[in-house]
């Protein structure tokens, strides 16, 4: 059973044996004396190097460091350990099959505060005759370890030795065939697949509803309807506008969302023969929102009225971004600015120099800790998910209004989930929780 | 022209002005108030504690020099605790500003409080790779395959301590010190959720809040927040640097951004640039 | 065809990277891992197109000598000398006693943190100037905005510490930070992350189009 890291720290405030910090108990020996294939005599005080050889996928397992000579001798008077036993040896669930668990009962002589065990070596053979190689090694106490290196679909048999200071003792039986096997699908993320199919479900119902001519109701979004309002106001006042869309690269989705609703406003900069300024951080988004400017262009019929200088790269690195912003406002001094998009702590920056400047600001980003600075200093604020309605919102195309309807219906989904996994706790059923937490 | 009114018409200069006087001022003369830690801090230290001595630890340290105040006094104390327990310390950076600081940091507390921890024994900087979380996952598929060099240029397989530090298994934990993206979001998300390596974090003061869901739920299990969760984490440890010294400056600064919000509340509004 | 394979492949990878969370079988997993891999390599290439942008447009305006063509100036000699430096010392960039390094120590690094820096003086700016009360939940939240402030210090405390425990401003934060801001917060979350999922299942799915250029 694998513990929670909430579970495993917990117990380590109970004085237990530390060791189990995760799931799968490791620990590391960095100095212990390994030697495999040795009877358990009394006497030895050898000192071995083991150097453990990769697998064909070039996986090196842990190697093992030597004790010293002069530790050796002390070492000689203490006797062999006796050997652990019940190794079992399974597939773990869930992966492409790289790992392997072993769990083992540990040598009678591993006790708290015993010196005959050091720890124990996990050793691996193709074959039941060997030759055996130790792929990894756990300190005395530890009765679970999980074998990272074998080959998939190949069988193997396993043992362990119990090492003590002066020698080792190996289990009295091998393990196996054992192999590590791939599964077809992670059993623990059922919920997760659960929940994406029936959201995508929700979605595409109404996207298709919507298309079919039942477009539903989408409530005003003051921040999405200042947009035009503040492009107007720029063209009055005959300046540019200003738009940043976020601080992130491409992978980002709030960069596609304000790229998506650069296009709606490009075509309108363009419908009112205003300047549009596009400072971006990314290579990436910088090449989209050149395309998706010169498409609102071409959209509102002013292909010719495209400047291709109006979107700039300036620079992935954040202070040097808003320096560069900042000085296009100052200098040019916008009459409108419009921060869309992933936002860190430029935010506030960037707000602040605009109110100076007089400009209208409209912000909209889902990072909600940015939220409060463009509330406090912006004009019309997109919190959270508006940023995403917002291009199905000026758009207007059905499915992508749909889309919005899917995701509400999700929510309510969403709600039903939480009050009825709230009901199954207070009546100490947890399978519903149980389920829905993922691996 | 009232006293508010005249208040209303205020440069913001003058604000400026007061704000790094308040700030300035503790710096100079302490003013040595007393730091009480917050439980989400006890359990960021406990965490690390309950390490196994000797263990190999994974800290990603996502900074640059605009969050030093912040997350440099975490590195160090953190790299204390780790170093006293004889752990390893196998440190990456995804932020590209990064690197050259981290390693002056880390660098910095091994000359001054641990003359025998060597690079690439005890500690190893696996510098900046683009990427963000496909560096995460890379990761986990093997860290010698994402970093097959070092920041410093050499054979990441070549090193001592890289023995013993291939999969994310090898790690009893995960501290991830940052200050924004990618970071400890990303790091829950990618690898706390999928390879159920145990996490602790700290993170700037604004976005701290952002993660406290997380330590609810358990995917974190200790949070730092900001200066002030630095702080406490150095009261924990008995140690007076950076972040504790710098406390005293954060609390004049707040009382005055309070004042701010009520005198605020008191002038007559202005639009700017009008 | 210059839409429709990039939509082709964008259903295709969209997908595909959707299965390998759930499908840990080599056949998924591997292919999944060269497509990170390649994303890497994409993105780091994608800085030269970004530089040559920074390079054509600069350089434009220092040669028509626009107002500010100056710092341009000072704009383009640094960026050339920053990537001639970087690509001599190669793998010795940013190694101690470097030129890349006294670059980062003397330029970079107190630039980035000054302008961090200034966030402080903006707070105050922003506090004076915007911060209005003029509804009930507007004071609600400057209530709570102010004991949070001060509790997060130890001057929070030091002036309540005469109280029990239970009201001292910082343990009167720490419940507002865990309990209402927790709750809003991951209600705000779980909208955004909505919003994200529909956005990438639009993009996926081809519907979202426009970054593709022109018209449909």
């Amino acid at each position: 059973m694998r513990l929670l890291a909430s579970e495993a720290a917990s117990r380590q405030d109970d004085g237990t044996t530390p060791g189990r910090l995760r799931g799968v108990p490791r620990s590391r020996i960095t100095e212990v004396p390994l030697r495999p294939n040795v009877p358990a005599t009394r006497g030895w005080g050898l000192v071995a190097l083991l150097l453990l050889l990769g697998s064909a996928a070039g996986r090196l397992p842990a190697a093992h460091a030597a004790r010293a000579d002069s530790a050796a001798a002390a070492a000689d008077t203490i006797a062999a350990p006796a050997p652990a036993s019940g190794l079992v040896v399974t597939d773990v669930p869930n992966d492409a099959g790289r790992a392997l668990t072993l769990q083992w009962k540990p040598s009678p002589d591993d006790v708290k505060g015993g010196t005959r065990v050091v720890g124990y070596a996990l050793e691996r053979s193709e074959t039941p005759a060997g030759p055996w190689t130790v792929v990894d090694s756990a300190n005395a106490g530890i009765t679970q370890i999980d074998d990272s290196s074998p080959d998939r679909g190949r069988d193997y048999f396993y043992r362990v030795t119990a090492v003590g200071p002066g020698s080792s003792t190996p289990a009295l039986s091998i393990t196996g065939p054992v192999r590590a096997t791939s599964q077809w699908m992670n059993t623990t993320r059922g919920s997760v697949l659960v929940s994406i199919a029936v959201f995508f479900a929700f979605v595409l119902y109404f996207m298709a509803s919507a298309q079919s001519g039942k477009k539903p109701f989408v409530r005003r979004i003051p921040g999405v309807d200042a947009i035009e309002e503040a492009i107007g106001r720029a063209t009055e006042l005959g300046r540019p506008v200003l738009y940043v869309p976020g601080i992130l690269d491409i992978d980002e989705i709030q960069t596609v969302a304000a790229l998506v609703i650069l296009e709606s406003v490009a075509k309108l900069t363009a419908k009112y023969e205003t300047p549009i300024r596009v400072p971006v951080t990314y290579p990436i988004p910088f090449a989209i929102a050149e395309e998706m400017v010169r498409s609102g262009y071409l959209a509102a019929g002013r292909p010719d009225a495209y400047d291709p200088d109006s979107v700039r790269f300036v620079s992935p690195e954040q202070f040097a971004y808003v320096a560069s912003v900042t000085g296009t406002m100052m200098r040019e001094k916008p009459g409108a600015h419009i921060f869309m998009g992933a936002f860190y702590a430029e935010s506030l920056f960037l707000a602040e120099v605009g109110f100076e400047t007089g400009a209208i600001q409209v912000a909209g980003t889902a990072n909600v800790h940015q939220i409060p600075f463009f509330v406090v200093a912006c004009d019309y604020t997109l919190i959270g998910e508006e940023l995403f309605a917002a291009g199905a919102y000026l758009s207007g195309e059905p499915r992508l209004v749909g889309s919005l309807k899917g995701g509400d219906a999700m929510k309510i989904a969403i709600v039903a989930a939480i009050l009825i996994g709230c009901l199954l706790e207070t009546l100490g059923m947890h399978g519903f929780k149980a389920w829905m937490a993922t691996q | 022209m009232s006293p508010l009114e005249r208040l209303a018409r205020l440069d913001r200069r003058w604000i400026f002005l007061m704000m790094g006087i308040l700030v300035l001022i503790p710096l100079l003369w302490p003013l040595k108030m007393e730091i009480r830690p917050t439980a989400s801090s006890r359990t960021f230290h406990r965490a690390i504690a309950a390490i196994p001595d000797g263990a190999t630890v994974l800290m990603s340290c996502d900074y640059d020099p605009g969050s030093i105040p912040e997350m440099v006094p975490m590195t160090r104390t953190a790299m204390r605790q780790l170093w006293e327990k004889n752990c390893k310390v196998v440190v990456t950076v995804l932020w590209p500003g990064g690197p050259g600081l981290v390693d002056k940091v880390i660098e910095d507390v091994a000359v001054a409080d641990f003359p025998g921890k060597r690079y690439g024994v005890d500690w190893v900087n696996l510098g900046y790779k683009p990427g963000n979380e496909a560096v995460m996952v890379l990761m986990g598929q093997g860290i010698l395959t994402a970093f097959p060099n070092d920041y410093r240029g050499n054979l990441t397989r070549s090193l001592p301590i890289m023995q013993r530090a291939r999969t994310y298994a090898d790690f009893p934990l995960l501290i991830s010190i940052s200050a924004g993206y990618p970071g400890t979001k990303e790091w829950v998300q990618q690898v706390q959720a999928r390879f159920h390596l145990p996490m602790v974090a700290g993170v700037t003061a604004v976005s701290a809040p952002e993660f406290f869901p997380y330590v609810q739920s358990g995917q974190l299990v200790g949070l730092l927040g900001g200066m002030a969760g630095a702080a406490e984490y150095e009261k924990l440890r008995n140690e007076s640097g950076d972040a504790s010294r710098g406390m005293d400056a954060q609390s004049l600064a707040h009382v005055f951004v309070a004042l701010c919000i009520v005198l605020g509340n008191l002038v007559p509004r202005r639009r700017a640039g009008s | 065809m210059k839409r429709e394979v990039p939509l082709f492949l964008t259903a295709v990878i969209g997908v595909f990277m959707i299965l390998s969370f759930f499908v840990p079988h080599q056949v998924v997993s591997v292919p999944g891992q060269f497509l990170q891999l390649t994303a890497v390599i994409v993105v780091s290439c994608g800085y030269v197109l970004g530089g040559a942008n920074v390079l054509r447009v600069n350089l434009d305006a220092i040669a028509k000598q626009q107002p500010g063509w100056i710092y341009k100036l000072v704009l383009v000699l640094s960026l050339l000398a920053t990537v001639a430096i970087g690509a001599i010392e190669g793998s010795g960039f940013l190694d101690p006693g470097r030129r890349s390094r006294w670059i980062y120590d003397t330029l970079y690094s107190p630039m980035s943190a000054t302008m961090f820096a200034l966030l402080a003086f903006f707070i105050a700016s922003a506090a004076f100037r915007a911060f209005r009360v003029r509804t009930v939940e507007a004071w609600w939240l400057a209530a709570a905005a102010l004991i949070v402030m001060i509790g997060r210090v130890p001057i929070g405390d030091a002036l309540t510490g005469f109280l029990p425990p239970a009201l001292h401003l910082s343990s009167i934060q720490e419940w507002i930070m865990n309990v209402p801001q927790n709750a809003a917060k991951r209600a705000i979350l779980m909208g955004a992350a909505l919003g994200v999922m529909a956005t990438g299942l639009r993009v996926i799915l081809g519907i979202e189009r426009s970054y593709l250029s022109g018209e449909d």
